[in-house]
Parts: C-alpha cells; structure tokens; sequence
C-alpha cells in the first residue's frame, strides 16, 4: 500500500530518470556495453531474472575488457558466486583449506569464507549456451592451440554473426590447420546468418558440405528455403545425409560388435558352466553382479586410501572380482551343485534360490540403490572416426571381452588343468580310471566359469548400474546366447553373442528396441527347431547323458 | 497435563486394561497404518525409503500425542515387487491387522493390483507417485502428480525462450503403461501447440534397457535439423544410468539437447556421477534443494531419524508427508478412523507443503501442488530454474485426451463419481 501511495508523490523528473534508467540495457542494448562499464555490469549480474542476466552477459562480453573471459568463465562453471553482506561479486576457489573468496574484478584475496555467507549466481541451459559462445569469441587468439580449437568450436554452435570480426581476425594471425578449418567453418556459419552477398554463401555451404557431419546439418538445414542459395543448401544437404547413410551402416556393425562384447562377457562364464558341465546356474547372473560389487569395493577403498590409483582401479579389482566370485562358484559347486549333478530340474531350483540369497545379500550387505562406479579417464568420453562415435568404454569392453575369450581359449587347449577339465567332461570314468580327482576338477571348473562371470561383472559395471538387479539383465541374454551357439563349445559361445549382437543393432533402428528383441528370440526359437544343438554341434557330458 | 496427554495417558491406561479383551474395531488400542512398499526386488531401490519415511512420520505424530488420542502402530509388509502380491499383501493389511489406512505402491500395476482389494473391503490407500493419471477411485487418494502436474508444464517451460524455445521433441520412455499414456497426452499436447508431426519422435525401450548405442545416435541425427530439440524422458528406473552415460559418452550436452526427465529425482542421481548432466531437468513437485523452512526442518529430521547425513530426499517422500497429514488432519476432523467418514471429511482438507506452500485434497482425490523444474547440479542435487506461479489441481482425466476430455471426477454427495460423462450427464465413463 504504502509504495503505491508513494510512487506519484515523488517529484516527476526523478520518477522518470529512474524509470529510463531501469529501461537503458532493454532500450540501448549495442550501445549499453560501452555506456555501462565493466564494472557495472559485473555488479549487476547477481541480479533479474535470467533474461536479465543473459542481456548483462551479452554487454560484458561487447565490452572487450580483459577480465570478461575469467568472470564469465566462472560463471559458468559456477564459482562466480555473490557475497551475501555486502553484495560484492567475487570467484570461489575451494582449496584443501577450505573455500576462499577473491574479488571478480580486482582479483584481490578476501580471505576464506564460510558455507552459506555466499550465493551462487544461477545460470540455466540457455545462459550456458551464451557463455560458452562468448567466452569462445573471447579465447580465439588465445596462445593454447586447444583452447583455441575449443573456442572456434562454441563460436561454430552459437553461428552469431557479431563474431565475424573476431574470427576474420582469428583466422588471419592462425598457423594452425585444424585450428584454422575450424575457425572457417565457424565463419561460414555465421555468414549463413547475415545478408552476406550470394557468392559468400555459396561459398560458406561448400565448407560445411566439406564438413559433412551432424552439426553442418543442422547449420544449413534453416537455409534449405533460402531463394538465393536453397537449391546448394539441399544439395549439401542430400551429400550430407547419403555420406551419413553410409557411415551408418558401419556405425550398426560396431554397435552390434559392441553389443555382441557385453552379451559374450556375459555368457562366456555361463558356456562352461551350462555348456560344459551341462549345470543350469541360474546365479549366474549374481556372480556377474558381485564382480561388478567388487569394483566398486575397490574404488571406494581407493577414494578412501590413494585417489592417484583411480585410474588403475579396474586392473586392481580384476584379479579380485576373479577370487570372489570363484570363490563363491566353488562354495555353490561343493555345497549344493554337486548333490544335484543329473538332476537339471533341481539344479534349477536351487540355483535360483542361491541368486535370490545373493541379490538379497548384497541388498543387506550395500543397501537397494544404485551404487557409483567411476569410469577411469581413459574410459571416458569418445573417439571420432569420421562419422561414427565410437565410446572408449565400449571399445575397451570389446578388447577386455576378445582378451577374456582368447585366454579361456590358452587354459583350456593348454594349460594341464584344461587337459584335465576336458577328460573329465568327456569321458568321467575313464578320467576317474586315470587318477584325475573328479570331484576337484569339477569344482575348479565351476570356479572358472564363475569367475569369469566376476570378470565380466567388472567390465559391466562401466556401463551398467551396480544394484542387485544388475544380474537379472544378463541371465536371460546369457543363456539365449550358449543355446543359440551350441553348448559346450567356447567359439559357439563367441559366434552367437556377435551374430546376435549385430542382428539386434540392425533390427533396431527399424523395428524400435522392444519389438527388436521380441524378433531376435522368435528367430532364436525357429532356429533352435531346425537345429538344436545350436551352431556348433554339442560335446561334452550332456551327450552321454 | 494439556488435553492431548492426558488423552494419551488415559487412552494408555484403558489400552492396559482392556488389553485381555477382545481389540474392537473403535477400542482404545493403537490405531494401525499399512504401509505396503516393497523392500525386496527390483523396486526395493525406490520403495525402501518410502518406508522408512512413513515409519519416521508415525513416530513423529506418536511423540506429539498419536491421534485421537490412541498410538499409531505402523504395519509393514513386504510386497517383494510382485504384483499379485501386493493384492495379497494388501488383503492382509485390511483383513488380518485391522489398519485404518494404506500407504504404499509405487508402480501403477502394483497400483492397479491392490485396487479391487481396497474396493471390496472398503480401506484407504495413499498413493505417493507421479502416474499416467486417468483415473480417480473412491478409496485411492492420489498424492503424487498427475500428467498436467509434470509433464505439461515441463513442456511449457522448454518451449519458453527461458528453456531454449524447443521445437523438436523426442518422448523417450520405457514400453509400459504410464509413459505410454504420458507421451499420448504429450503428444496430442504439443499438436495442439502448433508442432508438427515430423517434429516428433516417440520412442519406447523394454525395461532395464540397457545399450543405448543406437537410440542415442538417432537422438544425435533427429536433433540435427536445425531446429532447438529436446528429450522428455519418461525412462523408468534403473534405465536411466546407461542412458545418461551414452548421452555424456556421445558428447551430447544439456545444451545441445536438453533431457527432462519425470523420473529422475535425487534418488536416482545417487548413484551416478553426475558432472557430465549439469544441466539436464526433471520436473517434480519437490526438490530437496527448495529453500524454505518446513524443507529444512524435514531434511534435519529425515538425517536425524535415518542416521546418515549423506541421505537425500526426493519428490515421492513429500507426497508421503502431505498424505500422512492430511489423512491425520482428516481423522481428527471426522473424530473417527471410519473409512467412510474419512472419505468425506479429507475433501478440502488442506496441510503445509515442502515447498512454501499450503496443498489441499481436491474432490477429484488428486491434491494441488506447485511444479518446478530443476537443473542438475554437479552435487547430485537440482536447482530450480523455473516453477509455476501457483498451485497446479490435479487433473484426473487429461484434456488433451478426446476419450477422458469429456470425463470429471468428483467425490462429494451426491455426484460421489470418479468417471462422470458430462456429455452423456451419467457416471460410468465413455460408455
């Protein structure tokens, strides 16, 4: 009430100064970064709304300062923060010491600062969006060629035409190739975006046809209509998408050998246990899970005990996953499989039973929720390989998977204890005859599938959640994959999870996941039909039996 | 000795006397609550908090005088994630334990399950979740949000200048019953804004998807037309890690494309790195990071009662604490746990909400919230970034849908309806 009141008491012209200065940065926005000083502007960041905010952020990036790059930067990366008692910009810095405050703009030490006596200043998507496109234009001539490049490449997505400037300054003082394709491309983006005369254009569409990948797409994809170069455009723009097409074919292959890596890791273990020893394990699933626990045992000790070891963790928690969950496999295998060997049915049962105890032990043991496990640097991110992305993870996954498998392969046709394994699968009473101990043998061997399965729970743990659920996922794939390929032979095993892998990633993008899968398994139950034993016949037990 | 302890104390006294006796259904014994979360299986992950806090509100209202002046006993079962098992479970509650009240179930099958149950013996069920909506029944209240508390004004912001004016839109979710019916209303919704049907792409994944290789490469090549995109997920559970690790994998950020998602809370975040997210969305009625007294003072107990700093609160646990009190407020008003009486007696009632605000039970069994739309931050937690102006009423029955258009809920005599045909001018839906 009482501002109401207030408000035409006050002399007129004072009212109106104010209500022109409230409107000077909407009004006057080309001219406000030279009117408004630097200063000012980071005074006034803290506060309006988020448009408000993006308008301050385009004046202080106009105004050229020095100091715009920083203070935007730590906006962005949310140390930009507002101190709470007097309402003075400053960066955050959180030391081993604690959190230290320096101002925005002098760079002065203020000292440390407690929790809550600062406040962040927010941004969103579309803030983030701008910063980046500024702070680039900011950095093009900065001395680091990956800053450089990094710069070109916000400067590309924002396709702002006030950058060209920047850029054709950029470009002319750039040694660099890559560097200076770069800074072309964003160039030629923006040059879309203006009244450039036709010849440029036509110029700026054949870089990004050069260019050729998702993002010149979606550059010259809002020129298609343009009367003057709209017929270039959809030319590049079919060039683009048939190169695509192309790549995409390649893009499914490794899909599917990816996809084809996880489901053999995962039922490599099983392809001796169920294809071997002809043992239903239906935990098998757990002992995938308690690998992937494992891990994440073993990262929280590292976090805990020596962080600079984190890249290193998955190679420490291998050997381990292999003891725990063998060790478990052997428990299983002289506890209760041994009782039931020749009785599937209560084999099944009982496994069953084993991985409900498991799942819910480790429920107990960790808690239900999802537990975190970090991707070590070298897993992370992607590879380009023309226009295809390839993951690290996945491409690692798919090396530990051939690893795994060609290993298995050495123990078995090499190692005494394979020797051993075999005779005993094969013929039990001669290799009994022969002094083998059929009783170790048979607990070794479930052992070995079974910590295989903790390998497998490693490598899953990357690109999977770690719950107690993680098993479940995995034990029907598993299984789907040892009966397709034929049981009792470890390159059925490898041949049907890559040929599934690949038919799945083809069938996908038609089909859609869901009704995908649904065709895998009706073709898996037609070929079962016609053959089945699987693409490779069956040795083993299960043929005397 | 104010009037509430010695109530209790008299109450307490009588519950000792009459102990040897036959426990009536109106005697002085404790009063009973079921809560019905499953603690076992696949949706242990969500459901566990769920009853711990229950466990942790009844102990609350038992230190400040039970209710009516008699001890609440809180009932739990374990439902194991299997559906007809909750109906089993449910069963036992009402028959065997004699509970004046339900709080449980988190997906809409265990839901649609334990439904008949409720029906038949005339019990209540606080119903905690975000669902498809598209019903309303005597004995559900339903305290999580409906689609025009979610997903329509998530939408709203996105296609906002502040959100990135988005024009190209994916409706990613899991193949069942509530993104199905989420991205059909979605769909019909942003029609009738005006987007093309070219502009959207709706895809489906079997539960527990877990290579999301080629559906985030498709995401990657629809959102490359030129036009601002974005996801809205309604990917269930645990399928959400995977996906969100392709997404960061594949070099897609939130300002590329921005996912929102309706079912990603704090919860689900905790067991996920979440430095490559900054930015994504969820859209919930609730965010631990909400700045407001009654907030604080909820963490602080939650901490206190769990024991653990490090645990988070999610959208799911608030609808709880809004349940539980307005079921209480609603005993104390009909001065009976009478299933009837509460029925009539919570309509309009209305208690504090996390959020700032005051939520009421509105006729239709759906309650008014705010809706607000977080970022994830890099700590796992969201900052609000955008929120409705008011409260939003719970909608039962879309508008966007032409079957459930014409159909209003309302439970007071004498409509006492939860598929009322305006067209027609009868109860009992399209037919």
């Amino acid at each position: 009430m009482k501002i109401v009141l207030a408000l035409p008491l006050r002399p007129f012209p004072a009212a109106l100064l104010t209500a022109l200065v409230l409107m000077l940065p909407a009004l006057m926005l080309p001219s406000a970064g030279r009117a408004a000083g630097f200063e000012e502007l980071v005074a006034r960041l803290p506060e309006g709304s988020y448009s408000d905010r993006a308008e301050v952020i385009e004046a202080i990036a106009r105004t050229g300062d020095p100091r715009a790059a920083e203070v935007l930067g730590a906006l962005l990366e949310g140390s930009l923060h507002v101190r709470k008692a007097d309402g003075r910009v400053v960066i955050i810095e959180k030391t081993d010491a604690g959190t230290v405050a320096f101002d925005a703009l002098t760079g002065e030490a203020l000292g440390a600062v407690a929790g809550r006596s600062t406040e962040k200043i927010k941004v969103n998507n579309r803030l983030r969006g701008m910063l980046r496109s500024a702070i680039g234009a900011l950095s093009l001539m900065s001395p680091d060629r990956e800053t450089r490049l990094m710069a070109a490449q916000s400067v590309f997505a924002s396709g702002d035409p006030a950058n060209i400037e920047a850029l054709d300054a950029a470009l002319s003082a750039e040694s660099d190739r890559e560097v200076a394709t770069a800074l072309a491309e964003a160039r030629a983006v923006a040059i879309l975006n203006t009244d450039a005369p036709v010849e440029e254009k036509r110029a700026a569409v054949a870089i990004l046809r050069a260019r050729g990948d998702a993002a010149a797409q979606a550059a010259l994809a809002p020129h298609a209509s343009d009367p003057a170069i709209g017929n270039e455009v959809t030319a590049a723009l079919a060039e683009i998408e048939r190169v695509r097409q192309m790549w995409g074919v390649a893009q499914n292959v490794w899909y599917g050998l990816s996809l084809g890596s996880v489901l053999m890791l995962a039922a490599i273990g099983l392809a001796i246990t169920f294809g071997v020893m002809g043992v239903i394990n239906m935990a098998h699933g757990e002992l995938v899970m308690l690998g992937a626990y494992t891990t994440f045992a073993v990262q929280e000790a590292i976090r805990g005990a020596a962080p600079w070891l984190f890249d290193w963790s998955l190679l420490i928690a291998a050997p381990l996953a292999v003891l725990v969950a063998g060790g478990v496999g052997i428990a299983i295998e002289r506890g209760i499989v041994r009782h039931l060997y020749g009785r599937p049915l209560e084999t099944l049962l009982a496994t069953w039973g084993v991985s409900l105890i498991l799942q819910q032990a480790v429920r107990t043991i960790f808690g239900p929720n999802n537990r975190e496990v970090g991707n070590p640097s070298w897993m992370s991110g992607s590879l380009e390989i023309g226009q295809m992305t390839v993951t690290w993870s996945r491409l690692w996954i798919l090396i530990f998977a051939l690893c795994v498998f060609a290993a298995l392969l050495l123990v078995l046709r090499r190692s005494f204890f394979g020797l051993q394994m075999r005779a005993v699968t094969q013929n039990r009473p001669m290799a009994a005859e022969m002094g083998i101990d059929t009783g170790r043998i048979d607990a070794l061997t479930f052992g070995l599938g079974a910590g295989i399965a903790g390998l497998a729970g490693v490598a899953l743990s990357q690109i999977d959640n770690v719950s107690p659920n993680l098993g479940q996922s995995y034990i029907v794939d598993s299984f789907m994959v040892v009966v397709f390929g034929g049981a009792g032979n470890l390159w059925g095993a490898f041949a049907g999870a890559f040929g599934l892998g690949i038919v799945n990633k083809f069938l996908e993008p038609w089909t859609g996941a869901v009704l995908g899968k649904i065709l895998v398994l009706v073709f898996i139950i037609l070929f079962i039909q016609k053959r089945p034993r699987g693409l490779f016949a069956l040795r083993g037990r299960a043929v005397e039996a | 000795m104010d009037r509430r302890s010695f109530l209790k104390t008299g109450a307490a006294a009588s519950a000792m006397l009459a102990a040897p006796a036959l426990v009536r259904a109106q005697g002085a014994g404790p009063i009973k609550v079921g809560v019905l979360h499953s603690l076992s299986g696949t949706m242990a992950i969500s459901e566990t908090t769920l009853k711990d806090v229950m466990l942790m509100l009844i102990e609350e209202q038992n230190r400040n005088g039970g209710l009516l002046g008699r001890e609440l006993q809180p009932v739990v079962v374990d439902p194991a994630s299997d559906w007809p098992l909750f109906a089993e479970k449910a069963r036992e509650l009402i028959e065997k334990d004699q509970v004046a009240a339900v709080f449980g179930c988190w997906t809409s099958v265990s839901r649609k399950s334990v439904l008949p149950v409720f029906k038949e013996l005339n019990n209540l069920l606080f119903y905690p979740v975000q669902y498809e909506g598209e019903e309303s029944e005597r004995n559900v209240f339903y305290t999580g949000a409906a689609p025009n508390q979610q997903a329509i004004p998530a939408v709203d912001y996105l296609m906002s200048e502040d959100g990135g004016s988005v024009e190209r839109w994916v409706l990613a979710g899991t193949d069942y019953v509530y993104p199905r019916t989420t991205n059909k209303i979605l769909e019909a919704y942003l029609k009738s804004k005006g987007v093309a049907a070219e502009d959207i792409m709706i895809n489906y994944t079997p539960f527990g998807h877990s290579d999301w290789q080629t559906i985030v490469s498709d995401i990657k090549a629809f959102g490359s037309a030129g036009k601002k995109t974005a996801v809205v997920s309604t990917i269930n559970g645990d399928a959400n890690v995977p996906f969100y690790k392709e997404l960061a994998n594949q070099g897609i950020s939130a300002e590329d494309i921005p996912v929102v998602a309706f079912s990603v809370g704090e919860e689900e975040l905790a067991g996920l790195d979440t430095s490559p997210l900054v930015g994504h969305l969820a859209a919930w009625n609730y965010f631990m990071s909400v700045d407001t007294p009654e907030n604080a003072d909820f963490i602080a107990k939650w901490h206190a009662f769990i024991g653990d700093e490090s645990r988070v609160t999610n959208d799911p646990m608030e609808a709880h604490y809004i349940g539980f009190n307005m079921w209480v407020k609603a005993v104390e008003k009909a001065g009976t746990t009478d299933p009837d009486a509460v029925i009539d007696a919570i309509i309009g009632v209305s208690v504090p909400n996390l959020t700032g605000g005051c939520s009421t039970m509105m006729p239709n069994h759906h309650i008014t919230k705010p809706v607000l739309v977080g970022e994830i931050q890099e700590d796992g937690q969201f900052d609000v970034v955008w929120e409705t102006p008011g409260l939003v009423v719970g909608d039962a029955w879309s508008d966007y849908l032409p079957d459930s258009a014409k159909l209003i809920a309302d439970w007071r005599a004498p409509m006492s309806c939860g598929n009322f045909n305006v067209e027609l001018g009868r109860c009992g839906g399209g037919a």
